[in-house]
């Protein structure tokens, strides 16, 4: 398969940026004319990334998230979120529905289920204190014109 | 994201509308909180019609006010989630807080 388009962010991590984030995924999927349920789900699987990015990742420090958005010519897209925060010490355990480590904020432990629910397929990779990196890629029904 | 809060005799409805996600989640939290502290309904139904995106932080507002509300014997459902809300609601195993399309007139 062939890459047809690609497109790199860096945004600050900051709570507002969730939906920037989000618009981002939205206007570059917007090439395959998406149905609104592929849109929906999309931006929901990156804003959970993002928003992990920066409530466990930078732990409300400053740093930046990357993300990578590509598309390729069987209608794949995919979306790699980096951070450079403080990384996750057990990613199996971090990926079980309802485990957090910030629930007096009200996160329900839901980010990577939903990431998963969301998406096609779901790679998180990780080292303390060096970053984690969310990879996932969805299969769209429309074509790249 | 906006908040308004209407008020029954035993129960109170906050009409979400907007976006929540975890940047509007808190704000939310708050105004809500603060009624049902200072209220204490037998009821809080949080109505999410006007909700254009929601991901897990919905989850975290509705579980939240469930904890807040349970602090005096109160109860919290859910009213009008969109086709994607009710698709995280569900996900987090929350569907049997949605309210059902029978029993929403008495609550109106």
């Amino acid at each position: 398969m062939k890459t047809v388009n690609q497109m790199k962010i860096t945004i600050p991590a900051m709570s507002k940026n969730e939906s920037l984030a989000r618009s981002c995924i939205a206007a570059f999927a917007a090439q395959t004319d998406p149905t609104v349920e592929e849109l929906s789900d999309l931006r929901s699987a990156v804003c959970e990334a993002v928003t992990n990015s920066i409530v466990h990742g930078y732990r409300d420090k400053s740093g930046d998230i990357t993300i990578t958005l590509k598309l390729t010519d069987d209608n794949c897209l995919y979306i790699k979120i980096a951070d450079k925060g403080c990384g996750i010490e057990d990613v199996e355990k971090a990926m079980e529905p309802l485990f957090t480590t910030a629930p007096e904020e009200e996160r329900a432990g839901l980010g990577f289920a939903v990431m998963e629910a969301f998406t096609d397929s779901l790679k998180v990779t990780s080292r303390p204190g060096k970053g984690t990196t969310v990879i996932m890629k969805k299969k769209l029904t429309g074509k790249y014109e | 994201m906006t908040v308004e809060i209407t008020f029954g005799e035993d129960f109170i409805t906050a009409f979400l509308s907007g976006e929540l996600d975890h940047h509007t989640a808190a704000k939310a939290r708050e105004l809500i909180d603060a009624r049902l502290e200072r209220y204490t309904p037998k009821l809080c139904i949080m109505d999410f019609s006007r909700v254009s995106f929601m991901d897990s932080s919905g989850i975290g507002l509705i579980l939240g006010r469930q904890r807040t509300a349970e602090l005096y014997g109160g109860k919290v459902v859910i009213k009008n989630p969109s086709r994607y809300a009710e698709k995280i609601i569900k996900l987090a195993g929350l569907g049997s807080m949605i309210l059902p399309e029978k029993l929403k007139n008495l609550s109106s």
